[in-house]
Parts: structure tokens; sequence; C-alpha cells
């Protein structure tokens, strides 16, 4: 019998590595080779990142606005590493290869399991899951649009969008400061479209994350996800982003 | 040549990025105002995403692709009832790719 953070990461891994076909597709579609499509997946590995990268290049915005906008996306990694190191006390070598295993996923598997040897369990399991289908996925869905063409047809557009939405519709749950900052980031964003070059509207909307305040004047300390301590509506910011 | 460059940088830098969190003092997760803007910074890079994808051609034009739109809405009308992540994907291509078929 597996045990359940075996069996739990293996789940989510293999359905998250399955949506790597649709940033391969997104990737080539935005006019990356085959290989610079892997070769993001192979080594920036993350996908949120990814897809914003590929997003900006393909409303051919500056390359530089993209990759800004990738590594914003990419710095909540660091947060979790923050968060993991305790779980995961490997030195040397091993923690260098652990390192680009810290991913929301993994993050989300790893903190929420009851002991530090499932949790460890369940970051090694999530992590070889996810990497291998989705670098397989990735290579997979670009060749298939390198062949077909316009993927739009297939309504392959649509994907990477859904893909955000559903790494967010956890965090958006939680309260009503998040869904502030979102419906904020939005407007900030959609303003900014028709006076800045693409890419950049999206670095703008981080703004909303600072603009809007975490706590309101009632002493309501929940809601941001992040305050100390426990007892708030989503005490535990990767918590809530658990896929089945 | 400039892409692939763009490409390593980013590579390079989204896994420093994870190093550097594993490696940092703990304690720098103490400070609020970190914390704060942390937990809120995905979520408004997120969703000024999804707006500037479903409402803009890419570009510097404000448009509404009809089809593009009516799959981001099935996806969020899938995560509503807590469908799964995959399934997810799928309404939100079909929907899509089935809005086309139907000429919009």
């Amino acid at each position: 019998m597996l045990s359940p953070p075996v069996r739990d990461g293996l789940g989510m891994g293999v359905a998250v590595g399955l949506s790597g076909t649709a940033f391969g597709a997104a990737a080539v579609t935005a006019g990356l080779s085959v290989p610079q499509a892997c070769v993001l997946s192979l080594f920036a590995f993350t996908g949120a990142s990814q897809f914003a990268l590929v997003g900006v290049i393909a409303g051919g915005g500056s390359l530089a606005a993209g990759a800004a906008g990738a590594l914003l996306l990419g710095a909540r990694n660091t947060l979790y590493g923050l968060r993991m190191a305790d779980l995961l006390p490997w030195r040397g070598p091993r923690r260098l290869l652990a390192a680009h295993g810290i991913i929301d996923e993994t993050a989300a598997g790893a903190l929420s399991q009851p002991t530090a040897a499932w949790a460890r369990t369940s970051f090694v399991t999530v992590f070889a899951s996810i990497y291998l289908t989705w670098n397989l996925m990735t290579l997979v869905g670009a060749l298939a649009t390198e062949r077909i063409g316009d993927t739009d047809a297939f309504g392959l557009d649509a994907m990477s969008a859904a893909v955000f939405l559903a790494l967010i519709a956890p965090r958006l749950r939680e309260g009503h400061r998040e869904r502030a900052v979102a419906v904020l980031a939005a407007a900030i964003a959609l303003a900014a479209v028709p006076f800045l070059p693409p890419g950049v509207p999206v670095l703008l909307a981080s703004a909303a994350a600072l603009i809007v305040p975490g706590r309101g004047p009632s002493g309501r300390s929940g809601g941001d996800g992040a305050a100390a301590g426990s007892g708030g509506d989503g005490e535990d910011p990767a918590r809530g982003e658990v896929r089945t | 040549m400039t892409l692939w460059l763009v490409i390593i940088g980013t590579c390079a830098g989204c896994y420093l990025l994870k190093l550097a969190g594993l490696s940092a003092p703990r304690r720098l997760l103490d400070h609020p105002l970190v914390r704060r803007f942390a937990a809120a910074v995905p979520v408004a890079l997120l969703a000024a995403l999804i707006a500037v994808q479903t409402g803009s051609d890419g570009g510097q034009q404000l448009v509404l692709d009809p089809a593009r739109a009516g799959g981001v809405a099935a996806a969020a009308i899938a995560l509503l009832l807590r469908a799964p992540f995959l399934v997810v994907l799928v309404v939100a291509a079909a929907t899509a790719a089935g809005l086309r078929l139907l000429g919009l």
C-alpha cells in the first residue's frame, strides 16, 4: 500500500503535470521553438512564471517586461522556501536539488502534512511526479502545436488564463482582501493596456498588493492569509492551494 | 538569440529565487510587511494576467474575444463547482473551441 503522502502526491503531481501540454502549446504559439519551451520547463520549472513570460512574448511585448513578470511571480517560491527550510534540512548538493522543486504544489503538499517525515515524503513525491509529467507534456504540447499550427481552434488560448484562475481560486475563497487585490489588479492592468507596452501593465498591477490594506479598522486580522499566529481564515498561504 | 538569453536568464533567476528562500535566515519571514506583500503579490499578478489575456489582443488594444472569454467564464464556473484542476482546463478549452466552432 502507498502511504497517504505518496498517494496524494502522485495524484496531484500527475494532474498538474499534464497541464504542461498547455504550456508547450502556448510557448510554441507565442513563437518559441520546441527546445526553448522545453528548456523553460526543465530549468525554470515554475508554471505561472513560464506562462507569464510566453504570454508577454505572444503579445509582442518587450522581453525585459516578460522576464520581469516571470521573476516577480517566481519570487513567491522564495517565500515557500523560507517556510519549508525546517522541513527540508538537507545540505550540499541535495539542497541544491531540493531548491529546484520548491513550487506552489510541492509547498501546498508538504506544508499540509502532519509530520516532518511525511512532509519530506510528500515533497519528494510531488516534485518527482510533476517534474517528469510537466516536462514530458511540455514536449508533447510543443511538438503537437508545431504540427497543428492554429491552436486557437482547440481553445488552447483559453487554457493559460484558466491555469491562472485555478491557481488563485483557493486564495480568492479565503477572504475579502484577496478578492479586493484581484479586482484592483485586474482593473489597473486593463486600464494601463492602451498606454503602456505589453507586459508592463501586469507589473504595474502588482501595486495592488500594496494598496489594499492588510487589516481593516475593525481590527480584523484574517483575510490576507499571512497574519502572524493562527486563528484567522486561511492561516497558511500555501495550505489553501492543495488540489485534488 | 536575444530570446535564448532571456530564457536562460529567466531560468537562472527562477532557480536562484527558490534557492534563496531555502538558504535565507528564517526570521525574514517574521517581518509582517514581507508576509503581507508576499501573500498578495501572486494574487495581484495572476489576476492581472487573466484580465489582460482575456480582455486585450495581447498588444495595446482592449478587445474581448468572445470565445476565449467564454472559455475563461466556463473555467470560473467549474472552479465554483470545485472541479479538479484538469477538468477546469479541459472545460475552458472545450468551451472556447465549441464557441469558435459555432462561429463566435
